[in-house]
């Protein structure tokens, strides 16, 4: 099949195509601008969220404390998840007893555990990375559950025989073993740790780039709730890069053994 | 995926069978020990109070009153009739719309092309982060859950459907057409049935991604729902109805999804049988 127009021009006449449509109707006034404000109207918005203080801080500032909540819940999610799925994918008793409870927690939607969050810890910080840690957990669990069951049976026998101890075995033969399938759950949980706590910032935590929507939202003002998506949506895909790196090095090293 | 499983399990029926009973029984136990730790805890010990976590008592009667009289706006039976209404609507829109849209994408590198930048833009942005824009647009509605659903679940659909069809094996497409296939042959008997598993694994993951949607955008604000009677027993404190709202939404989740994979079963089956 002869291409007589090169592929890149298809995705620079749409990028084009895409801004220039959402530019058009606004200019044209075919959309209020209380419903869909213009490009340039939303990166003025942007500007000026940046130099002054909306709903109590700066724009990166909203974005830092979300990404530190983040953090937080991201990393407690893991060094529970993860120790425990190694052990469940080592001891079958611990399997099967976690499973069915684990089965029913992972059908109730990560935001239905809002309340009982804000009950429990607070609409403060606390209650927040619970909010984190319930959207995270489970990928966590399954990943090095899955990656612990796949690691060769015959080099947990062999340091059985030379006498290594079962948190020797978890460290240096599963942990090892299971690598390149945790970290590709903690990309998986790490997308929906950030946009759990999204939600939890819309519903009842009163700071960070969520809680900057809804202001944006009862003020009417669009333009701030679409910079604040956009920075979200920014830092969701920050997060994503790191990991991914992480996943290559991580990769590389376990392939090249 | 299919054979190594079938073909498993006749060889190591023997070791298979008493390992499900125990695992069984194993599981049953948990369940039961945790009940009676939760009765213990809250009615008999009081070591948990009552504005923490609910007795079984106090969850029993509050199922009774959402059940009967009704709580938030509806009984129970309609918020989630509401909730799954939405659900599959929003679901089944992002489905129609998504599959098509992420099968030319797999199936023609222009189109790819076309989409793609578009979609790595809005890509990144988590659906729930669309909710308050949905109600400037749509208010607080049904239009404006269906709308955020849609662009949660739209997504999966996409990439799936994507992924699925550029793997689909090239030599039984090249086999299809030496042999003198249409085009519209290829689609339906190569394609289609080969980028079926991937395609199953979009909707179940678009499900998935729904659910939590919903329950999210009806806890920002709602008329009816399982969302909005969550909202309501933590605006009045009241324990036992939020613990009987989150084990309804667990409930009709795992219904909506053990009804996706019946249907991926009989899809899939029928496309063995062809």
């Amino acid at each position: 099949m002869t291409r007589a127009v090169p592929l890149w021009l298809y995705s620079l006449s749409s990028l084009v195509l895409f801004f220039g449509v959402w530019q058009g109707v606004t200019v044209l006034g075919l959309v209020s601008p209380f419903v869909l404000p213009s490009p340039v109207t939303v990166a003025e918005r942007a500007i000026a969220m940046m130099q002054r203080p909306f709903a109590g801080a700066l724009l990166w500032e909203h974005a830092f404390s979300s990404f530190l909540r983040f953090l937080g819940g991201f990393g407690l999610a893991a060094a529970i998840g993860v120790p425990l799925g190694l052990m469940m994918g080592r001891f079958r008793l611990l399997d099967e007893m976690v499973t069915p409870v684990f089965e029913a927690y992972r059908y109730v939607a990560p935001l239905a555990w809002v309340p009982f969050a804000a009950l429990w810890f607070g609409t403060g910080v606390g209650g927040a990375i619970m909010v984190i840690f319930t959207g995270a957990f489970a990928p966590c669990l399954i990943n090095a559950y899955r990656g612990a069951r796949l690691v060769d049976k015959h080099l947990i026998e062999a340091a059985q025989t030379h006498g290594a101890s079962e948190f020797r075995i978890a460290t240096e033969v599963l942990l090892p073993g299971a690598l390149p399938s945790i970290v590709a759950g903690l990309r998986v949980s790490a997308g929906l740790g950030w946009q759990s706590l999204i939600g939890a910032e819309l519903i009842v935590v009163s700071s960070g780039i969520g809680y900057v929507m809804i202001q944006g939202q009862s003020n009417l003002s669009p333009q701030t709730v679409i910079t604040a998506m956009l920075v979200i949506g920014l830092i969701g895909l920050l997060i994503d890069v790191g990991l991914r790196g992480v996943e290559t090095a991580v990769r590389r090293k376990w392939e090249g053994q | 995926m299919m054979p190594t499983v079938a073909g498993a399990v006749p060889a190591k029926r023997n070791a298979w069978r008493p390992r499900v009973r125990r695992s069984v029984v194993t599981g049953v136990a948990t369940i039961v020990a945790l009940l009676v730790a939760w009765w213990l805890s809250t009615s008999v010990l009081g070591l948990v109070g009552p504005a923490r976590f609910p007795s079984p008592e106090a969850f029993v009667a509050a199922l009774q009153r959402i059940w009967t009289q009704g709580y938030a706006g509806g009984t129970l039976i309609e918020h989630v009739v509401q909730s799954v209404r939405l659900v599959f609507v929003g679901f089944l829109t992002a489905v129609a719309v998504g599959v098509p849209l992420g099968f030319l994408m797999g199936y023609d590198r222009r189109i790819e092309a076309f989409v793609n930048p578009v979609f790595l833009v809005l890509r990144p942005i988590p659906p729930l982060a669309w909710i308050p824009l949905a109600i400037v647009w749509f208010s607080l509605g049904d239009a404006s859950k269906v709308f955020v659903i849609f662009v949660s679940a739209f997504v999966p659909s996409v990439i799936n459907t994507y992924t699925g069809v550029r793997n689909v094996r090239k030599h039984l497409i090249e086999a299809a057409l030496v042999h003198g296939a249409s085009r519209g042959r290829v689609i339906r008997e190569v394609y289609l049935p080969d980028a079926s598993p991937m395609i199953f694994t979009g909707l179940r993951l678009s499900l998935q991604a729904s659910w939590t949607t919903l329950v999210a955008a009806e806890l920002v604000g709602a008329f009816l729902g399982l969302g909005r009677a969550l909202q309501t027993a933590y605006r009045d404190v009241n324990t036992p109805m939020i613990l009987v709202a989150m084990v309804a939404i667990a409930i009709s989740g795992a219904l909506t999804t053990i009804l996706l994979a019946r249907l991926e079963k009989r899809v899939i089956r029928w496309r063995a049988e062809a």
